[in-house]
């Protein structure tokens, strides 16, 4: 936890200084517009007129976006729903065989980025592929012999991303249930609910603010996704917007496709917003123990261990294996020291996208609570947008004004002291930082928030009683019963942004490859074996944070005692 | 917030020092959406030659189109490669192209496959020919493109969506042919007689046929010869299985799209730019550029592949590939309309 604990007491200076000077709303109101700032550009678009391209895209492409997004969205927020909600239960409330192990494997898939999944599995389930090739030389059957699921597909394309997507679910899910006090359901039991009403009734609910931030990541993730859905020949609205951006070459109707798109997520939000009502769920006990576990007894035993390792034999094993399989035999051929760069590219970017990531997401949190009003709800709204834009329209939106910053430095420069520096910022690391914030700041803001609701305000109370300035209660109070969140919140950027795509390709600087970058130009190419390679790395490099994740979770647990100290 | 700025000051560090490199003056800039992976070779026969070291940026050629326009003045880009005729027609459009004055160039490469006024040159071709399954077909079941959306194939096609640049580049072609209205026919025609839902790479269409899971299929030639030059067996028996057509020789010819070069507008060597295209354009650098993904070299008397050989006095449509850009937009519209995903 070398991230907050370090960074901590710097914040807190400032965050002390921006309080008596009342800069709060301030200072969250310029991280937002530098956050959203990109998307804005892109949405300045969506007032400029264009009704002739709108009238031909609906009346030919647009209700088929429209209904396979929304059957997308369905199917992958029921999906990743009853697949996280309901392992995370079964690990932190059940004893049963492999539990232990299944704590942290149910959290491998996260490291399989969708388009990965996506390659691994249509070669090896589609009509050419082996294993109906296989069923066909078996049995001796033709074409339109038999019925196969078709998994480029929307049902496919359902199934394969609630498979990597359920982990965002199943990890602040599992997070929140390990912070609820053990008192709660002591009551609940004690009023003699039996495990599926304390789970319905109590469990859940509390739980909620985390489970909803899990499904709006999964969410936001399923509706900008464009590799993984394009392969499996599902046009949704991201397919659409690139489709009309650089296929008709109308970037007005793609920037209004893209407001669209986001008009969406909002109302998302806002539904689960207006259907938790006034109520607000705050833990008012503090006794933590080691939670009493049911032991699971006959079949059931053996259902929860069916119902934790599907998810992990599908979502991970069985790709990992089928990539692994591809690239003994015919993987990427500059296979060698050669690939060391693309890993520590990959791996430098993520932690330096993580570690921002995860400073602001504080920063904004704590903001909120701290001033609660409707600028600062708002700032915090419009700078978590990003997640909701397809990465390469958001790479667009830095270009822009990054693109006019640097003509007004390199004219300045040159001008003024001859220097021919060239592009300080769309030139450099600087853009693509950039843009991972601006992608990922909702991944590290829903982790941190849901984790900070878990702190009363009677705690803050308290604590400010006590003469603790707000700096003060943050360090000492908050961030060591925060730990966990925050530690989760900076390893899930981390890895998404191991996984993201469409803006490294577009804002990388010359010569700079990752493992994704390589990953894709070989599958763009039809060269689906050979990029499996790259693909395998990053799959592996992916599962070391994953696993340093699961285990500072358990840890950060107040009440949990190392065993033996 | 203060993390942020040590963590991209690192960054910006490299960066500096990236750019201070890129700077120098025995440096060309090129962006690319090529991505093969023998390109590195032409790049060191380039370096070896006149000794001026490629710096490379890969992408998407719409992304790259649009980074350089971000870029304007300061870009460091000094030449724009492409694979589809229609994007070096969109750089065009976005002014970020400037002419190249080169008798070698002009010389060398046939008048349809650069810009009339040499914003753009072709260097290699590559053909998008109809696939068959010999277990169905003992001869070749079609001749032209615009048999493709006879009734008689119903149920038979497989093409990948009109997502793709290619198709909507042999989209282009047909509406230059045969105009809208006949095209717009031609492609619902073609929508009623496809197999299945567009779906996969041309790579995944030339399968399906081997697999039977549709009689014919349209795909670009290269990946044929991919499967065929693969040290996999399997890949072998694919595409020994399928048959090729190269639709359309007793009229206009055959399909042909382009891998093409330019240099950016504001290139900051331009010398070196020139020089890159000339070298690119010699009998040495076509014969790997075309080899890379197993094209047909533009310039005429330099050999492609051994297993393209029997395929170099084929007819292919000398219309000039600029025209694919310019019917673009409207071949997309169209394929909307033809219900073609």
């Amino acid at each position: 936890m070398a991230v907050s604990a370090h960074s901590l007491p710097l914040f807190t200076r400032m965050a002390l200084a921006a309080r008596r000077a009342g800069l709060w709303p301030l200072m969250m109101a310029v991280i937002a517009l530098f956050v959203a700032l990109p998307v804005l550009t892109v949405l300045g678009h969506v007032f400029v007129p264009a009704p002739e391209i709108w009238s031909h895209l609906a009346s030919t492409v647009l209700p088929r976006y429209l209904v396979n997004t929304a059957g997308l969205a369905l199917g992958v927020g029921i999906g990743v729903l009853v697949m996280g909600v309901g392992t995370a239960w079964l690990v932190v409330m059940c004893r049963f065989p492999g539990q232990r192990i299944f704590e942290w494997a149910l959290l491998l898939p996260l490291a399989v980025p969708t388009y990965v999944i996506a390659y691994a599995y249509t070669d090896f389930l589609q009509f050419s592929g082996p294993l109906q090739t296989l069923l066909r030389d078996t049995f001796g059957w033709g074409t339109g012999d038999y019925w196969f699921p078709p998994v480029r597909s929307l049902g496919g394309a359902i199934v394969l991303l609630s498979l990597v997507l359920y982990p965002y679910v199943y990890l602040l899910t599992r997070a929140a249930f390990l912070e609820q006090s053990v008192c709660v359901l002591e009551v609940g039991r004690t009023l003699g609910r039996g495990p599926w009403k304390l789970f319905g009734t109590i469990a859940v609910p509390l739980a909620r603010p985390a489970i909803a931030g899990g499904a709006a990541l999964a969410l936001m993730e399923t509706l900008n996704e464009f590799g993984a859905v394009q392969f499996f020949a599902v046009d949704t609205f991201t397919t659409g917007i690139y489709r009309t951006w650089f296929g008709l070459g109308e970037r007005t109707a793609a920037a209004q496709l893209a407001g669209v798109l986001l008009l969406f997520v909002l109302v998302l939000l806002l539904l689960e917003r207006v259907s938790r009502g006034k109520a607000q769920f705050f833990h008012t006990s503090s006794r933590y123990r080691e939670l009493p576990q049911y032991e699971l007894a006959g079949l059931r035993r053996w259902l929860a261990v069916i119902g934790c390792g599907l998810p992990v034999v599908l979502g991970f094993l069985i790709p990992a294996v089928l990539l692994l399989e591809m690239s003994l035999t015919a993987g990427d051929q500059q296979f060698g020291w050669s690939f060391l760069p693309y890993v520590f590219n990959s791996i430098s970017l993520s932690t330096i996208a993580a570690l921002a990531a995860v400073g602001l997401a504080v920063l904004l949190s704590y903001g909120v609570r701290l001033a609660p009003s409707p600028l600062t709800q708002a700032a915090v709204r419009v700078s978590a947008m990003g997640y909701a834009i397809p990465g390469a329209v958001i790479a667009v939106g830095i270009l822009i004004p990054l693109g006019w910053m640097d003509q007004q430095l390199y004219a300045l420069l040159r001008g003024e002291f001859g220097w021919n520096v060239g592009l300080l910022l769309t030139g450099t690391g600087f853009a693509l930082v950039y843009a991972y914030l601006v992608r990922f700041l909702a991944v590290s803001y829903n982790a941190v928030q849901a984790s900070l609701t878990k702190v009363t305000p009677s705690m803050d109370a308290a604590s400010r009683t006590l003469g603790k300035t707000a700096g003060g209660t943050l360090r000492r109070v908050h961030a060591p019963i925060m730990r966990g969140s925050l530690l989760g919140a900076g390893i899930l950027v981390f890895v998404d942004v191991m996984k993201e795509l469409p803006a490294t390709i577009i804002l990388r600087p010359f010569d700079f490859t990752t493992l994704a970058v390589r990953s894709y130009e070989l599958a763009s190419d039809e060269r689906l074996s050979q990029s499996s390679t790259a693909s395998l790395a990053i799959v592996l490099v992916g599962i070391v944070p994953v696993m340093l994740l699961s285990r500072a979770m358990r840890r950060s647990r107040p009440g949990y005692s190392e065993p033996g100290g | 917030m203060a993390k942020m700025t040590r963590g991209t000051a690192v960054l910006l560090g490299v960066g500096l020092a990236a750019g201070a490199g890129v700077a120098g003056a025995q440096t060309l800039n090129l962006y690319t959406a090529r991505h093969y992976d023998s390109d590195e070779q032409l790049y060191s026969a380039f370096e070896d030659r006149t000794g001026v070291e490629v710096n490379v940026l890969q992408g998407d050629s719409d992304q790259l189109i649009e980074r350089i326009e971000r870029e304007g003045e300061a870009s460091p880009a000094d030449v724009f490669m492409t694979v589809d005729a229609a994007r070096l027609r969109r750089a065009e459009e976005a002014d970020i192209l400037a002419p190249v004055e080169s008798e070698v160039l002009v010389e060398r490469i046939p008048s349809e496959l650069r810009h009339p006024d040499d914003l753009w040159f072709g260097l290699s071709e590559r053909v998008r020919i109809v696939y068959y399954d010999t277990e169905v077909y003992d001869e070749p079941p079609l001749e032209r493109y615009e048999e493709l959306a006879d009734p008689r194939f119903e149920g038979e096609i497989c093409i990948r969506s009109s997502n793709n640049d290619y198709n909507q580049s042999l989209v282009a072609s047909l509406i230059e042919a045969n105009g809208v209205e006949a095209t717009e026919q031609w492609a619902e025609g073609l929508v009623d007689n496809m197999a299945r839902t567009p779906q996969g790479g041309d790579t995944d269409q030339i399968r399906a046929v081997a697999a039977g899971e549709c009689s014919i299929g349209v795909g670009n030639h290269y990946y044929w010869v991919r499967l065929a030059l693969s040290d996999d067996p399997a890949d072998q028996a694919v595409a020994d299985r399928v048959g090729m057509i190269f639709p359309n020789q007793d009229g206009r010819g055959t399909h042909r799209n382009i891998g093409g070069a330019a240099m950016v507008a504001g290139a900051p060597h331009p010398e070196a730019a020139r020089e890159f295209l000339e070298f690119l354009v010699s009998d040495e650098a076509q014969k790997l550029f075309s080899a890379g993904n197993n094209e047909f070299p533009a310039v005429e008397g330099v050999d492609p592949v051994a297993v393209l050989e029997p395929y170099v006095d084929y007819t292919l449509d000398d219309l000039n590939v600029a025209v694919l850009g310019e019917n673009n937009a409207e071949a997309v519209r169209l394929m909307d309309r033809a219900g073609w995903r």
